[in-house]
């Protein structure tokens, strides 16, 4: 068989979702982002509501998600996703709002908006990526990074004698009225994958059905911030972060 | 005769909000302005014209509720005095940098820091050159009736969308809580969701139809030369906007040898005090700017010729008076009397510091 041969389309059997654009992503390769974006491109493709459907990017990384995703995007300040979303989905009820945030910017600058939004319940989906560190910024701690992690401010590891506790933002969100759906996902292989895209589905057919807020951490890699070859970072991730941010449903109304 | 009923400032702002088609309030409680979200949520607007209000957890959320809210095209408002104001000001920068219509009303008090519940016009500075990062201006209208804060609403609105801009009513405790006759103007729907696509369609996020591609907003622009670019097309907007939308008023000008330049609720006491100074003979006008930005700088330099001096008059230490020097740029002497702290100057105050500045 010859290359016109194998790319028939009857012979498909994958392809990239219409909803990612062709923009080659920013991100490093080892990366979790492209993955995720990937996710909740074909979930917005298999539901048809990309034309109903509005991001908001944060502070960080994926400040840039809006040039990766072919659908409207507000672009927020740092940590302040929530309440943007917070507005946009009570002024278009009948949108899918969801926000895309890392953990500084959620669990840190953004914690206040984070928690109200959450127990509002507002009818949106907050996708939180907890790489442990500020990636954009060149890896300082963050509220996630884990005792003895070493970062840029913390040369010698984090010690909670000096820079607290890692902050399980995602178990307190859990306890809040306003959420109906919180849940911890990964991407490192095929199943996380597979039970990760399940779960952005789940979401965002919640915020159709007003049931509350619904909040997904995706414990992931960031192989350059942690100076990891990827392979070795989803080890670490596994190793490290899965004991301590242990994947599964937190809360399933 | 169109219906006049009396009213609180605070009050007419939530009123004339409801009945301009305004979308969505979103705001957190400060003394002197809290009557305007409890007179909202007193009308319930959401029974009737659909319009969203929303008590939010700080002043932090509301101003990016905000950002959410004019990011749709919807016309959104938040109101506050002047602390919150200061924690809003990043996303004012935010909201100028993305380019969003909206309508920020600050009632301010005393300062700095938690200051005083007292009226006060010490946010002259911040409202007209910044307060947030950036080269970047708000379009600010400073009312100084219970009518005017009726009627600056729709105009806030009107010109926030002209120039997809921020727009601030630039108030002060005391319009905010005297009581004034108030005619209400004819009601104006809100905007459908179709309407809202069509008209903003270009830039708004309504949810990107087939045909078009996704619309983006933000402030971000990782290249120097495109940040630059983007830069001057802002300065071209507030070019156009001084160009075309300078406001205000004159009392007594026409034979005027002194000139007061006052704003808000200090050009009412200033219009006593003309009053009681031409009974003494001296020829005094008083020019009270409308909008503070863009700045009557123009008006202002133009009756230099008939003038011998000019006094400020302001409820802060001294901000407006630098846009007054700068307006006649040393053609002629120009001072300023401020009472500060919350205290309100009276009309006497006024003549006795016009008095010391002819001799």
């Amino acid at each position: 068989m010859d290359t016109k041969e194998i790319i028939k389309p009857e012979n498909r059997v994958y392809g990239k979702s219409p909803v990612l654009t062709d923009v080659v992503m920013h991100y490093c390769p080892g990366c979790s982002h492209g993955v995720i974006h990937k996710l909740i491109a074909e979930v917005i493709e298999e539901m048809g509501i990309q034309e109903k459907t509005i991001g908001v990017s944060p502070v960080g990384c994926a400040v840039f998600a809006y040039n990766y995703l072919h659908i409207d995007w507000q672009q927020a300040a740092h940590g302040r996703a929530p309440a943007v979303a917070t507005a946009t989905k009570r002024l278009y009820p009948d949108k899918y709002v969801f926000t895309y945030q890392g953990d500084g910017d959620l669990a840190a600058i953004g914690t206040a908006e984070t928690i109200h939004a959450c127990n509002r319940g507002e009818n949106i989906v907050i996708i939180f990526i907890n790489n442990a560190i500020y990636g954009m910024t060149g890896g300082q701690m963050s509220p996630l990074t884990l005792e003895g992690q070493v970062t840029a401010t913390t040369p010698l590891g984090r010690r909670a004698d000096l820079n607290g506790y890692p902050l399980k933002i995602t178990d307190l969100v859990a306890q809040l009225e306003g959420t109906c759906y919180v849940t911890r996902q990964s991407v490192q292989n095929a199943g996380a994958v597979r039970k990760a895209k399940k779960a952005i589905r789940k979401a965002f057919e919640n915020s159709a059905g007003g049931k509350g807020t619904s909040f997904i951490e995706m414990v992931s890699s960031c192989n350059s911030g942690w100076k990891l070859t990827p392979v070795a970072a989803n080890r670490w991730m596994e190793e490290n972060l899965f004991p301590f941010y242990p994947i599964g449903d937190l809360k399933d109304k | 005769m169109a219906e006049k009923i009396l009213l609180k400032g605070n009050e007419a702002i939530a009123i004339a909000a409801i009945r301009c088609g305004c979308d969505g309030y979103f705001s957190y409680p400060i003394t002197p302005q809290s009557e305007i979200m409890e007179t909202l949520m007193d009308e319930r607007p959401w029974e009737t014209t659909g319009m969203v209000v929303l008590q939010a957890e700080s002043e932090v959320a509301s101003i990016n509720m905000l950002y959410g809210g004019a990011s749709c095209g919807k016309k959104v408002m938040t109101s506050s005095s002047s602390p919150g104001i200061s924690l809003m000001c990043e996303g004012l920068s935010y909201l100028a940098g993305a380019e969003l219509p909206c309508l920020v009303v600050n009632v301010v008090r005393g300062g700095p820091g938690l200051g005083s519940i007292q009226a006060s016009q010490a946010d002259y500075f911040q409202a007209v050159k910044g307060g947030g990062h950036g080269d970047y201006r708000l379009i600010v209208l400073a009312p100084s009736s219970v009518q005017e804060m009726y009627d600056c609403v729709d105009l806030s609105f009107e010109l926030a969308f002209k120039y997809r801009n921020p727009a601030m009513i630039l108030a002060d405790g005391v319009i905010g809580q005297m009581m004034e006759k108030v005619e209400l103007r004819e009601e104006k729907r809100r905007l459908t969701d179709a309407e809202i696509a069509t008209l903003y369609g270009s830039w708004a996020t309504t949810g990107k139809p087939a045909n078009r591609k996704g619309n983006v907003i933000t402030s971000l622009a990782m290249d120097s030369e495109v940040h630059e670019k983007f830069n001057l097309k802002l300065l071209e907007k507030y070019r156009q906007i001084n160009e075309h939308e300078v406001r205000f008023e004159k009392v007594a000008c026409d034979d005027a040898e002194h000139l007061i330049v006052a704003y808000g609720s200090c050009a009412r006491i200033c219009e006593k005090a003309v009053e009681l100074a031409r009974e003494e003979g001296i020829k005094v006008g008083l020019l009270r700017p409308i909008t503070l930005y863009p700045y009557p700088s123009k008006a202002i330099d133009e009756m230099t010729a008939q003038l011998k001096d000019i006094l400020a008059v302001e409820m802060s230490a001294g901000q407006m008076v630098e846009d007054v020097r700068l307006a006649v740029n040393g053609k002629i002497p120009v001072a300023h009397f401020g009472r500060i702290g919350g205290i309100i100057p009276t009309p006497e105050e006024v003549v006795a510091a016009l008095k010391n500045r002819i001799q």
